[in-house]
């Protein structure tokens, strides 16, 4: 290789430059390097980012009304909410019910029924008689909603229309935290009562999530630091037992602890006929079940990061703890936790993040009030067919995870996680 | 160099550490340690010496009591440690891998010995200023185990050992990790510690340079038996047997049968012929095999009429290895053909040619009759 001096730029050998050299050998290199990680960063964005940005936007979008009534969202939205709409309003508002479709019908009646329950039979006989009422002088539209239903008088229906017309809102995400903007004066308010479920939801789901990642540590520590203290080969069979579960369904787990605590299962039975009780012991469909069951699914993934930990300890440290006077238990905590802590982060985090998406074990072994966030998720993306305050649960359990992960990482540090 | 005597008095003079009888097997069928009876003497630096599974580590650790003695007491002070448990021991302890305690500073890692001995906060700051400035690690106390080179950990290891005042400290291998060079130096440095707090230090070792730098006394294992107990100079000079003679320094060794003993000199025939005048100190008698022990350095080459060599043979040069301050010269002779001799610069010993037959000789009172192992 050469120097110009003019240009003071490094030739090679053949009279090109050498930074391009450089680059054309590399490039062949990061063009298979890009092309082994596509597959995976293709199926990442296909199945895991794309899905889940749809849905999170399914949880702030409102489209029924600017949907199927474009017209009247439109004009509503122009409205200041005081007193009632313009008569043109409600004139175009009756024009859109009469040339809605049926299915255009349903999805709005179903929506505006959110705001106000009966709005659906009110609107379905205001539908009846939109054609007519489209019909009628701009003086006489009022009276004429009303003769058809005298709820229209109370403006808190036309309120509705206009609260539900804009295509994005927080009325879902809201609903899934039991709040709601109330409908005069826009201020988010607490729903009745009567009608407040999901933070009742959340709390326990995030109550469960806790008791089953407690248990987990309680149980798991004692296996791991067996698993790692104990010569390879037997360590290594106890590795297998450990991961035994992992190879039956989550479903057969789960069920098989359906027929071992129900009233006449194995261990009612055996606890009747050593006389350790007399009557059959509710240990199913209620939280001690869920408790049971879902400590023993999750158990593997609280051993296996902190025995990968404890295994990388230096043995020597516990001597040397005692040999500079430290009592077993002190060496314990002192010495050998803190240095468990990366597993121990690791392990609670696994357990606490996949127990807040629990729902079939739950819903298999626990009682109705044992049912964790993920099965009302299902019930309303499901059976009621509300996708929007679906969505809004999954942004919240999403946001739970997110913000556990926030305090792990200001106390644990998640760059010192070790999962294996 | 402190008197090598077993000085069993009592009071003061008493040892610190005794070992009476003591046993080991871990697998109830091989014995690592075989009736063991040592003595560690009150302020010296006792050295374990020996090849690996030679019961050496295992009488650390019992003494340290991560071990269990099978048969026999050790006690400490005159109290038997049977049933003291390794935290109530009050005995320091380096480790071959030096075993900070990597989530905690230096400063930390000093701290714990002090806190679990319940020692006074302002008291224990000066402590550990104290055993910092004593390994010359002062202003070290913030860093991590981890942001140190393997000689500052060692020191930190040391400190840490020493800092809460323990009875006696104990070091396995502990500078086994370290550069040649760093090793020596440190060798030095833990002597002028020793010398100058005064504490017992039992060392283990298989560095037989290492342990006569630095001890008073060393005991050299082997096979789960103390071989030899000594002084370094003793031990070097005076080799009781074949096997201390071969592990401690370079050695010549001759082996034969013995002829004759008569008063402080012994004849051994070797298997080449050869009659050998040599001082006996460990043979069975007339008729038993016997290894001859030789130090390179005191073989006389080419010796003139003025000399005092009162055994002089023939020998073939075969390989000449010029080392700096001395030429190693391996020659053939009485039928061993890895005989070492050297030569110190300056005295001729590069003006040999392969192949030359030269004349060699030493003093009979140096050449050893040792047991035939």
């Amino acid at each position: 290789m050469a120097s110009t001096a003019e240009t003071d730029v490094m030739i090679a050998a053949d009279g090109v430059p050498l930074k391009t050299k450089l680059r054309r050998a590399e490039r062949m290199r990061k063009i298979w390097a890009l092309g082994l990680i596509a597959p995976l960063f293709i199926f990442i964005v296909g199945g895991f980012i794309i899905p889940i940005i749809s849905l999170m936007t399914l949880s702030v979008e409102d489209p029924e009304i600017p949907d199927a009534l474009p017209r009247t969202a439109e004009a509503f939205s122009e409205w200041d909410g005081k007193d009632y709409p313009s008569t043109e309003s409600m004139i175009i508002f009756a024009e859109e019910l009469a040339a809605a479709s049926r299915g255009e019908f349903g999805r709005v009646s179903k929506r505006l029924n959110y705001e106000i329950s009966g709005f659906k039979s009110m609107l379905k006989a205001t539908a009846r008689a939109a054609d007519d009422l489209a019909l009628l002088p701009a003086d006489e539209i009022l009276q004429g909603y009303i003769d058809i239903d005298k709820d229209w008088e109370d403006q808190a229906y036309w309120r509705a229309v206009k609260n539900a017309s804009s295509p994005y809102s927080d009325y879902y995400v809201l609903w899934a935290l039991d709040l709601k903007r109330d409908g005069e004066s826009r201020e988010i308010v607490s729903v009745d009562e009567g009608r407040a479920v999901y933070v009742e939801v959340l709390i326990r789901t995030i109550e469960i999530s806790v008791a089953v990642t407690i248990l987990c540590f309680i149980m798991g520590l004692p296996v791991a630091y067996l698993l790692a203290t104990l010569p390879t080969a037997k360590s290594n069979l106890l590795l297998i037992l450990v991961l035994l579960p992992f190879w039956t369904s989550l479903l057969v787990r789960t069920t098989s602890w359906l027929v071992l605590l129900q009233n006449e299962g194995l261990v009612n039975d055996l606890g009747i006929w050593i006389g350790l009780w007399n009557e059959p012991l509710e240990l199913v469909r209620n939280r001690l079940g869920v408790y049971i069951a879902m400590t023993h699914i999750l158990l593997p993934f609280m051993v296996l990061p902190m025995f990968s930990v404890m295994k990388s300890i230096n043995p020597w440290h516990m001597r040397a703890a005692a040999s500079l006077g430290a009592p077993g238990w002190k060496a314990f905590l002192k010495v050998y936790m803190p240095q468990c802590m990366p597993g121990v982060g690791a392990g609670t985090l696994l357990v606490f993040i996949l127990s807040l998406g629990y729902y079939i074990t739950p819903a298999l072994v626990g009682g109705p009030d044992d049912q964790m966030v993920s099965y009302w998720i299902v019930q309303n993306m499901g059976r009621n067919a509300n996708w929007g305050l679906g969505a809004a649960l999954s942004l919240i359990l999403l946001g739970i995870t997110m913000v556990m992960f926030f305090i792990y990482n200001r106390f644990v540090g998640i760059d010192n996680l070790k999962v294996n | 160099m402190t008197d090598s005597g077993h000085n069993r008095g009592a009071g003061a003079n008493e040892p610190l550490v005794r070992f009476e009888n003591v046993q080991k097997t871990y697998d109830g069928e091989i014995l690592v340690v075989k009736d063991l009876n040592l003595d560690v003497e009150r302020g010296e630096f006792l050295t374990l010496l020996g090849p690996s599974g030679s019961g050496k580590t295992t009488t650390l650790m019992m003494l340290a009591g991560f071990e269990s003695a099978t048969h026999g007491d050790i006690t400490l002070d005159g109290q038997s440690l049977k049933s003291v448990p390794p935290h109530k021991r009050n005995i320091g302890m380096v480790f071959q891998n030096y075993a900070l305690f990597p989530h905690m500073t230096v400063h930390e890692n000093l701290a714990f010995p002090l806190q679990c001995h319940g020692v006074d906060k302002s008291e224990q700051e000066a402590k550990i200023a104290d055993a910092m400035a004593m390994v010359e690690l002062t202003g070290f106390e913030r860093r991590r185990p981890g942001q140190l080179s393997g000689g500052q950990q060692q020191r930190v290891a040391l400190a840490r050992a020493l800092v809460f005042q323990p009875q006696i400290v104990l070091m396995d291998e502990p500078l086994g990790a370290l550069d040649k060079q760093l090793r020596e130096q440190m060798q030095i440095e833990m002597k002028h510690i020793h010398e100058n707090i005064g504490l017992t230090f039992v060392y283990v070792t298989h560095d037989q340079s290492e342990a006569l730098t630095m001890s008073n006394r060393i005991a050299v294992f082997n096979d789960g038996i103390i071989q030899q107990l000594d002084d370094p100079e003793t031990l070097y000079e005076k080799p009781k047997n074949a096997f201390v003679a071969e592990f401690i320094g370079e050695n010549n060794k001759l082996i034969g049968t013995v002829k004759d003993v008569s008063g402080d000199r012994c004849t051994v025939e070797l298997e080449s012929g050869e009659m050998i005048k040599a001082l006996p100190v460990n043979i069975g008698g007339v008729g038993e095999k016997s290894v001859l022990s030789l130090r390179p350095e005191v073989i006389t080459v080419e010796p003139g009429a003025d000399n005092t060599c009162d055994d002089i043979h023939t020998a073939t040069v075969r390989e000449l290895i010029y080392m700096g301050d001395h030429t190693r010269v391996r020659v053939e002779t009485c039928g061993n053909d890895d005989f070492v001799i050297k030569m110190p610069r300056g005295s001729g010993g590069r003006s040999f040619d392969v192949g030359q037959d030269i004349k060699i000789g030493w003093h009979s009172q140096d050449c050893r009759a040792l047991d035939a192992a």
